[in-house]
Formats: structure tokens, sequence, C-alpha cells
């Protein structure tokens, strides 16, 4: 039997997909030209997504289909892409210093941008969780890829991440058996809640989903890899898994949880993950390490709207999109105030940071602040708001009561970072002031990347609309 | 273009301008050159200028003059500002673009211009150590853009986005320009008043939610909401604004915010920034909620003659003069609270030009609290003392501001105080003459407390630290002169603070009879 496969359908992952064997062949052939190729591959993947008519499907039985183009289907690809592209960016300087092997990078990445675009337009379990595992894959390389051994610290937070990840991946495939085999449905349009005997099953099946995939936005008490691994790895690898894997577990999560009754269990992630994350990155002393707990606690309110179900998906959508932003600031400054192939370092290191770079410090302060939830990230500032409003019309008048005390928790440790930023630097010990600040100045491509997040991140935060219209279409 | 249609387009223009003017000057000073640094802080003053002259012209007559008066109790759209300009934003979070201007917001919008004009000028005259002026001067127009913002909001979730955008900038402004305890200071002030705000989001939401709209004239009145929702909305307001404005107990952040604050962040932050807690606590509390307020009102009464007693008798002990300063600003808006508490027409006006009157006053007092600390190097009580001898000028005026502050009659001060007792008396019962009696013992322990820092001050030898003042200069002349002079005129005629508030202050508090 012969099935009619809709070619149109699929061009975003065609497009991935070639972009990644465009970049090997790239590196295979000529052995230079990965970069620009990956670049250009990815703003092909976006265009494509965006050309794509709405409401199309293709592996269709009946009326349940394996991929379906959705409008949030079509901003999350443009997004996957966009970050590919940003973090690509990230990683230039210490490509062009061969500090990671080019073509290898370059090719995972791009893998990584594919598995992003499968999950964007999952239409069933199988599918999702094969996306997923390509988009996760490719980063376990990442995390430790490099040519010259700084420490065990990359080796050691790739296996970890490796390994947290395979075993979650493992309890979302158990999950999706016992769902299939209490309900026999695994086309995301056809999950149930099981019925007679086979409810409790069910309800099991659904559960591990659930934890499964929370292990993928790093919710707490699934979350011990991620500060690790987000340190271990190179900066713009960390953004990548904060980014664009976070996204990738965020939409895997939104598919399951709008369909099956999770509302308690993912509530309980909720609270435990952003109170945690928050109060642990209160006692961070290390900017990346910082930056991870913050990501952990920024997922428990995408958590929370998603406790509300089908009700919360577009806010926790909508957070996801401006966090995602803003993440990729913050990790991008990061990335310019230190050298290349150099880890986040110590939060001291940032003492006074922002009077030497002006445009980045105040990134970074635009950044915080939305991620803060507060003016002048006013991206961020409606992302909490459309949280709030979302939960509170839904009835979680409590959960949304923990997102505005925990918002309170975290502003302490954002404005610790950002008034370090400006403090009078100390007297400068052995160093010269100088060479530090030639070995710190910012290098080209990096704030190009973090001045384009940040104009995109401005222009959203005025026009938020934009966002809630691209996803409902 | 804009709705709605029967607002002349002048004075629409004029209401964004009021906004968008300082939002502009902001931009542009902060993206001067450093070298440029004098010349950003004049640009900046120029932008505050034409805000000021934007907002004063406000009043003009428009066609509306007929409009607001025809209020009736049932009537859907009790209260019709002068001018309004209604833009829709963010559908999806029902956010609208809606600001107006009428009888309740005027005077505050008005002063909060002519405080950051006072300000902006008085940085190009002096900045304080710490970091450049035109950050300094930029961030004192972003904070009049969240203030006026506030003031201006008809919509429940804008007023909220407004009330947001003081945070940071204010933090920053103690935090970079302030004293030696500054970052702990700014610290808690902005934990405390994001405190504040999270639960203003918790409370716009309760009522958008229940209510289906955000728009304040709408929902001015209660619009039907269930007791419970209102009740459930008035606490969550109601601790929001406090932690702002602030009452007692929830005050402890406001001393220590004062006390390092630079001179220009004190006069902003007690001036106008305060009074967006007791302004939202009448607009939204008791407007959006009016039940809830009615529920309420017994506690909050309690707490506000609470908070006079205290910060009198807290200032009776300040030995620091910023932070005596700042104790009796406690104090004054414990009065405040205590007549929007009372839910009477007399009581809600005594509550606007006491708003007004301590703004003017207390403004006044921190900029010639700073002109003191930095001439003598300290604002110890027991090192000042002589003032009087040295420098005749400034203790002639911080003697008016501080006779201003204790409430002496003819003055701004006197109005709000005392109608705010004589609005608890005229509401009857036990419990509100009680609270009436304890705001007046209040009231007479400000007047001791006053009478000590001037004799502390003023009087006596002249001690070491004063000896040498240089002279008042023409920058601080003409930063004081402005609230001396209307210190006085809203003295003697009060009625310029309340002409237009009568009718929107009826509509206010008419829901609940």
């Amino acid at each position: 039997m012969t099935q009619a496969v809709n070619h149109v359908a699929l061009l975003p992952l065609y497009a991935a997909a070639g972009t990644a064997l465009l970049v090997l062949v790239a590196d295979l052939v000529v052995g230079r030209f990965h970069l620009p190729a990956a670049v250009l591959g990815g703003l092909a993947t976006a265009v494509c997504a965006t050309a794509v008519p709405d409401h199309t499907a293709t592996f269709c039985s009946g009326d349940l289909c394996s991929w379906i183009v959705t409008p949030h289907a079509a901003l999350m690809t443009v997004l996957f892409a966009g970050l590919t592209i940003g973090v690509l960016g990230l990683s230039a300087p210490a490509l062009r210093q061969g500090l990671a092997p080019a073509g290898e990078y370059c090719f995972l990445l791009t893998c990584a941008m594919t598995g992003g675009v499968v999950v964007a337009y999952a239409g069933d379990l199988i599918s999702l969780i094969v996306g997923l595992e390509t988009l996760t894959l490719p980063l376990y390389v990442l995390v430790g890829l490099r040519r010259i051994r700084v420490s065990a610290a990359g080796a050691s937070a790739a296996v970890t991440f490796f390994l947290v990840s395979v075993v979650s991946t493992a309890i979302a495939l158990l999950g999706a058996a016992l769902l299939y085999a209490a309900t026999g449905a695994l086309h995301l349009d056809a999950l149930t809640e099981g019925s007679g005997v086979y409810a409790p099953l069910a309800s099991v099946g659904a559960a591990l989903v659930v934890v499964g995939f929370a292990f993928k936005v790093a919710a707490v008490p699934l979350h011990a890899w991620a500060p690790a691994t987000y340190d271990g790895a190179p900066v713009p690898v960390a953004a990548y898994l904060s980014t664009a894997s976070k996204l990738g577990g965020v939409l895997a999560l939104a598919a399951v949880v709008q369909r099956l009754d999770t509302g308690p269990l993912v509530a309980v992630l909720a609270v435990l993950t952003m109170t945690v994350g928050n109060l642990v990155a209160l006692r961070q002393t290390r900017m990346v390490r910082l930056l991870a707990w913050s990501s952990v606690a920024q997922a428990g309110y995408i958590l929370a709207a998603l406790a509300a179900g089908a009700a919360g998906v577009e806010a926790a959508y909508a957070y996801a999109v401006f966090f995602v932003l803003l993440e990729l600031i913050a990790f991008g400054v990061v990335t310019a105030l230190r050298a290349p192939g150099e880890d986040g370092g110590d939060l001291e290191d940032y003492r006074g940071a922002g009077r030497r770079a002006r445009w980045m410090g105040a990134a970074l302060v635009l950044a915080l602040a939305g991620l803060a939830g507060l003016p002048p990230g006013f991206a961020g500032l409606f992302a909490k708001v459309a949280v709030v409003g979302a939960l509170i019309g839904a009835g979680w008048g409590w959960l949304a009561g923990v997102v505005a005390l925990n918002a309170v928790i975290a502003l302490a440790y954002y404005v610790r970072v950002a008034a370090l930023l400006y403090a009078a630097p100390q007297p400068a010990g052995v160093v010269d002031p100088e060479l530090l600040e030639r070995a710190t100045r910012p290098r080209v491509v990096v704030s190009r990347v973090v001045v384009v997040a940040a104009a995109v991140t401005i222009v959203l935060g005025f026009a938020p609309q934009a966002v809630f219209d691209a996803l409902t279409g | 273009m804009i709705a709605p249609t029967d607002v002349s387009p002048a004075l629409q223009i004029l209401l964004l301008a009021v906004l968008v003017v300082p939002a502009l000057g902001a931009v542009v000073v902060a993206l001067l050159p450093a070298r440029f640094d004098r010349g950003a802080r004049l640009v900046a003053t120029g932008f505050a200028a034409v805000a000021f002259v934007a907002a004063a012209l406000l009043a003009l007559p428009s066609s509306r003059d007929s409009g607001w008066v025809a209020y009736t109790p049932t009537d859907a759209v009790p209260v019709v500002p002068w001018a309004e300009v209604d833009l829709s934003w963010v559908p999806s979070l029902g956010i609208r673009f809606h600001i107006g201007v009428d009888g309740v917001s005027y005077p505050l919008v008005v002063l909060t211009g002519l405080l950051t004009l006072l300000c902006c000028a008085y940085t190009v005259w002096k900045v304080p150590s710490g970091g450049s002026g035109r950050t300094l001067a930029a961030l004192l127009l972003v904070l009049e853009v969240g203030i006026l913002g506030t003031f201006l909001a008809l919509d429940l979730v804008l007023f909220f986005v407004f009330f947001e955008v003081v945070l940071l900038p204010m933090y920053a402004v103690i935090a970079g320009w302030g004293g030696p305890e500054r970052r702990r200071a700014a610290r808690k002030f902005v934990l405390y008043t994001l405190f504040g705000s999270v639960l203003l989001l918790l409370g716009v939401f309760t009522v958008v939610v229940a209510a289906g709209t955000g728009d304040l004239m709408a929902l001015a009145g209660g619009y039907g909401l269930s007791r419970t929702t209102q009740c459930v909305a008035f606490a969550l307001f109601a601790v929001a604004f406090a932690v702002k404005a602030p009452l007692w107990p929830l005050h402890t952040w406001l001393p220590d915010a004062h006390t390092e604050a630079p001179t220009v962040g004190s006069v902003v932050l007690a001036g106008v920034l305060l009074k967006m807690g007791t302004y939202g606590l009448i607009r939204v509390g008791v407007g959006v909620a009016p039940e809830g307020a009615a529920w309420a009102a017994p506690v909050l009464g309690v707490l506000a003659a609470a908070a006079i007693i205290a910060g009198s008798l807290v200032c009776l002990r300040q030995t620091e003069l910023k932070r005596l300063i700042a104790y009796s600003s406690v104090g004054h808006m414990g009065f405040v609270l205590l007549g929007t508490a009372t839910l009477t027409v007399t009581g809600v006006q005594a509550a606007l030009i006491g708003n007004v009157a301590h703004g003017l006053i207390t403004g006044l007092l921190f900029f010639l609290a700073g002109a003191i600390k930095d001439r003598a190097h300290t604002g110890d009580l027991a090192g000042l003392g002589g003032l009087r001898e040295t420098a005749p000028r400034l203790a002639g005026v911080l003697g008016f501001a501080a006779i201003a502050s204790l409430g002496l009659p003819g003055l701004a001060g006197f109005w709000g105080e005392a109608f705010a007792v004589v609005a608890a008396v005229q509401r009857g019962g036990p419990l509100w003459c009680t609270l009436a009696v304890v705001a007046a013992v209040g009231g007479a322990l400000t007047a001791t407390y006053f009478l000590r820092l001037l004799r502390r001050v003023t009087h006596g030898p002249a001690t070491q630290a004063v000896a040498a003042f240089p002279a008042v200069s023409r920058a601080e002349w003409l930063a004081w002169t402005p609230l001396i002079l209307l210190t006085l005129v809203v003295g003697l005629v009060p009625a310029l603070v309340l002409a237009a508030a009568a009718d929107p202050v009826a509509a206010l508090t008419g829901a609940l009879r």
C-alpha cells in the first residue's frame, strides 16, 4: 500500500535535514564554509516554515495525522532556526580559533535543529519522542566536543547529560507504550483518558510521559543534570541547551498535557521547579550556574501554565517564546564578555563589566529584567502577565500566587547580577586593566547576535500581540 | 483615528505627549555621548519642562465640560474623564492603551511633572557621586513616564504595567547614586515593592477575569462583581498599595531607601512615587471593589491610625535628618489612608489634597535635607545645630517647610490632616470617633517632633559642622521656590486641587450608597 505524502507540508523538515547534509558535504568536500552553509540552511528552514500553508497535514491514517502544520508549529520552527543561527554566531570565534572541529560542530547543531522541527510538527507520540531524541542526541556530543581538554568538566557533563537523557527517553517511551496499550491511541489528537479497567494504566502512562518530558525541561526533582551540564559545556552549547532543547521539551509537554488530565502532577512539578530553582539560584556564585538555576526556575513558570491544561497552553507557548529570546541574550552576553572557549566564570569576574562594555551590559540588564518579568524587559513582563492571567482565568489562583511570589524571590538574584555589572571595579591586582579589556572585548559576530536578539525582544516587548497572533494563526 | 471622538484631537495629542515626551527624552539623553554630560542634563531638563507644560495644559477646557457632570448613580460609566486616548494594544491579554485625565488624577499629574522638572534642573547644578549625570537624568525621565502612566491609566492591566515601570529605575537611582549603605537599601526597596506589585497583578487578573474587562471607567462602582470577588480583589489591592504607600506595618523599606537615596531620588520617591499607592487605593481599590472596600475599611482605618501614632513616635526618637523626614511620611500617609478608609466624599477629598500637599512639602523637605547634608557632611541631628546663626535663609526655609508639614492652618499640610479627622468624625460610630481622636493626637505629636527638629537643627549654638556653610545657590532657590509658593497657594486656596475632583470622587464613593 502506498501512502500519499504531502511534500509541501514537509518542506521545513527537508530544509532542516538538507542543511545538516549540506554542512556535512561542505566539510567533507571543501573543508570550509560550514558556518555560512549552516546559517543559510537555517534561514531557508525558517522561510519554508512560514511559507507552508496552515492546516495541511501528511502521514495520515483516516483523519489522524503524524505531521500537522499548525500556526504555532511554524512559529516554533522559525524559533528553532533562529536559535540555531544565533548559537552558531555565538560559537563563531571559538570555531575560528579551532577550539572545536567546525565541521562536526555545525553538523551536530543543524541535526539538533532538524529534531526541533520534527518536535514542532509531530502529530503522534512516537514522532514526538523521536524528534526530541534527534534534538538532544547531538547535544550529548556537543557538550563535550573540544579539541583542547580544559578539564574533565566537559566530559563528565556530557556523560551525566547522556545518562539522564537516555533514562528519561526510556521513561517517556514506556509511558507512550502504556498509553497505547490502554487506549490504543498514539496520535496526539486521539489521546484520551482510558476507560474501565484500563483507566489506571492510562493514567500511569500519561504520568510517565510527563515525567519523561519533564527531564528535558529540567523540572525539579528531575533537574540535577542541568546545572552541571550547563556549566561544563561550552557557553554557546549551554545557550542551546537552555533555549532550543528546553523549547523542545515544552512543546512535547504541551502536546500531552492539553489532552490528558495531568494537572495535579504538572502543578506539583511546577511549584517544586520554580521554588527550588529560585532558592538555589540565590546562592550561586558562578555565572552559568546561576543562569542554569534561573532557567530551571523559568521552566517552572511554563509548567505552571501547562498545569492548567489546554487553557494554559497558549500562555505557556508565549512564555517559552519570550523566555528563549531573553535567555539567548543572557548567554550571548556571557559569551561576548569571555574569551573564546572560556567557561562562564565567577560572578565576580563580571564586576564593572557593564561600564567597560556599555552595550553588552545594557543587553544583559534587559535580559535579566525580562527574566525577572520587569520593565524594561517588557517581553518578560507580558510573559508573566500571560501566565498569571491564564492561571487565574482557569481557576488556578493559588498557583498564580506561587508564580507571583517566586517572581519576588527571583528578582533578588537578578538584581544582584545586574548591580554587579555596574559596581565600581575592584582595584586591579596583578591584571593590567588594558590587557583585560583587550581579552574581554566583545567580538563582532557575538555582539551582532546579541544586538539582533535584543532588538527582536524590544520590538516584541512593545508589540507582544504579534506573538499571540502568530501562535493562533 | 483615536476613539472616542468627542474629545478634541489637540487634547488627545497633549495627553500622549505627556507620556511620549519624557520617554523620548530618556532615550535621547541616554544616547548622548559622555562628552556632553552637562548638555545632556540640560536636554533632560528641557524635555521635563515640555512634559510639565503639556501636563499643565491638560486642564484646558474640552468639549466634554458638561460630560462628566452628567453622572447618575445607575450609569454604567460614572466618571467621564476630560480627555482620553483609547487604543488597542494586546487584545490577547486584554490590555488596552487607554489613558485619560480627570479631576482625581490631574493634580498628581501636574505635581509629577513639576517635581521631575525641578529634579532634572537640580541635576544640572549638582550630580551626586556614583555615576554619570546624564544616566541619572535619563532615569528620572523614565520614572516620570512610569508615574504619569500610572496616574493616567484607565485600563487596569495598563495601570499594572506602568506600576511596574518605576521599580528598576528607582532601584538604579538608589543603588547608583546613593549613600554608603545604598545596595542593601535599594535591594530592600525593590523586593518589597515587587512583592506589592505581584499582589497587584493577582488582584488585577482576579477582577479582569471575573468582569471580562479591564476598563477602569466601566469597572468603577463594582461592575456587579460578586461580593467575594470584590473582597478578594480589595484585599490584594489593599496590601499591594499599602506596601507602596507605605502603610504601617509594611513601611520598613521606606526609611532605608530615603536615607540612602540621593536628594533627587528622595524627592521623587516621597513626592510622587508613594502617591501611586494612595492614588491606586482610591482609583483601583475603592473604585473597582467598593463592597470589598466597605468590608475592609475598619481594618484600614485602624492601621492608618496606628501608622500615624507609630510614625510620630518613631520620629520623636530619630537622630538622623532624612530618616526623620522619611518616618514623618509614614505618619502623613496614615492621614491620607485614614481619609480614604472613611469612604466618604470628605475623606477621599482630604486624601487627595493630603497627597498633593505631602508631595509639595516633603519634596521641599528632602531638597532641604539634601542641601544640609551636602554642606555639613552629616545628617546626624546631634552634629547639627545653630543653623539660624550661620545660614539664616536655609534655616528659614527649613522652618517654613517643617511648620507646613506639621499642618499649620493656611499652609498646604493643614487641609488633608484636618479633614481626614473631620471625615472620620462624620462617619460616626465609636470606632471611627476613636480613630479620629487617635489621629488628632498623632497630629499633635507631629507638631512635637517637627518643633524638636527645628530646635535641634536651627537653634542653639552653631556646631562645627554648620560653621562654614556656603550660601544657598541660585539653582537651589530655583528648585525650592515653586514648592514654597505652591505650599502657600494650596494652603490658602485648597479649591485649586479639589475643584475638579468633587464629581469623580462622588462617583467613586457613591457606589456605596
